[in-house]
């Protein structure tokens, strides 16, 4: 996907800089532009590292467990008819991960927990009404803090890097809740 | 009032982990050394496309050729009543993260974050997952063919967090 997206990106820039005379100029911006993206990386080795520790540190506190606990009644909502036991606690694994930001962590646990569900599902190539609801709640984005678009603010100079927090977590919660009313929609009507 | 609330809830957060490991007496220094080498491999693993996508959308704006994309979204724009430079982020954000990130970082270095199409990209970006790329990982990973609803839903709740987010970032 990202290939094509990326080759269209180019060549349409080049022809459409051969066309109008801009090309002349184009090649100082091209090779400044990696300069830009290692300078971005720089900082985010400084606040994506620092985050990072932080939430290992509450990770190996077992506050991530205690979270997972607290969340098992809401799972249990969403996912009435689930009976796998194990699904159920990769899929709580995944949502916290996914809470968290822990982006390394929620993938991992996604699949198994996608494995587990095709184990119960009768017809292999049909989605169950559980995987159904899985992802659309993983897709309809749970983090609360996003570290990573923090950190780009802070290098192009906003005022206030977190200022995003509070209106992202908001959107967040309508997407989610949005999701979750769709998910009891569909779940009633089949 | 709200931006006095944001700027409390990561040191807060610090805060409470950090008191939670001191009652609890329990080590920290060692995880947390751990967590931040965990996070240097997660930018070591961002930074290739970075430079790919900065130096693929820099082409694509220094020729004029991006102008010309947005020209043509306007009227689209418009009716939804977005401003027409978040538009190629959120078509980028449904396929590839990264891909949408080089489009909000475009934004950023032309209009800065703070304007408001760089406020917006950005509550979008954080309000909305890559669905077409979730969808296709975690499915073909168990061979399911038919995804029913699946795709519809995701979609639906995108869609509201986008247009939570601009109701949001353009009305307040």
């Amino acid at each position: 996907m990202l290939n094509y997206l990326w080759s269209f990106l180019i060549l349409t820039g080049l022809i459409v800089g051969s066309l109008n005379g801009h090309i002349v100029s184009m090649s100082d911006q091209i090779l400044s532009s990696s300069k830009e993206a290692i300078e971005l990386c720089i900082l985010m080795f400084g606040i994506v590292g620092l985050w990072s520790g932080i939430m290992n540190i509450a990770v190996s506190l077992g506050l991530t467990d205690k979270l997972q606990k607290f969340l098992f009644p809401f799972l249990s909502f969403l996912f009435p008819n689930l009976k796998n036991q194990k699904a159920m606690e990769y899929i709580s694994t995944n949502v916290v991960a996914n809470i968290l930001g822990l982006g390394w962590a929620s993938t991992p646990s996604g699949l198994k927990a996608m494995e587990e569900l095709q184990k119960d599902n009768p017809q292999k190539e049909i989605a169950t009404n559980e995987m159904c609801s899985f992802l659309i709640l993983n897709i309809s984005s749970l983090q609360l803090i996003p570290i990573n678009i923090i950190a780009y603010r802070s290098q192009y100079g906003a005022i206030q890097p977190s200022a995003i927090i509070i209106p992202g977590i908001i959107a967040t919660c309508c997407s989610t809740l949005a999701g979750i009313i769709y998910i009891k929609w569909k779940d009633r009507k089949l | 009032m709200i931006s006095m609330i944001a700027s409390f809830i990561l040191p807060f957060i610090i805060f409470f982990i950090i008191l939670y490991g001191a009652i609890t007496r329990q080590e920290m220094y060692e995880p947390f050394l751990s967590g931040v080498k965990d996070g240097f491999r997660i930018v070591l693993d961002i930074a290739p496309t970075l430079i790919a996508l900065f130096f693929a959308i820099q082409i694509f704006r220094s020729s004029g050729a991006m102008d010309l994309f947005v020209r043509f979204l306007s009227p689209a724009a418009s009716i939804l009543h977005i401003p027409k430079e978040v538009l190629p982020v959120i078509f980028a954000k449904l396929f590839s993260s990264s891909a949408a990130t080089g489009f909000l970082l475009d934004i950023f270095k032309t209009s800065g974050p703070d304007s408001t199409p760089g406020f917006l990209a950005s509550v979008i970006l954080s309000s909305t997952e890559t669905c077409f790329y979730i969808l296709s990982v975690y499915y073909s990973s168990i061979h399911i063919k038919k995804t029913r609803y699946t795709l519809k839903g995701a979609l639906f709740a995108t869609f509201v967090g986008i247009g939570v987010s601009v109701f949001i970032c353009c009305y307040f």
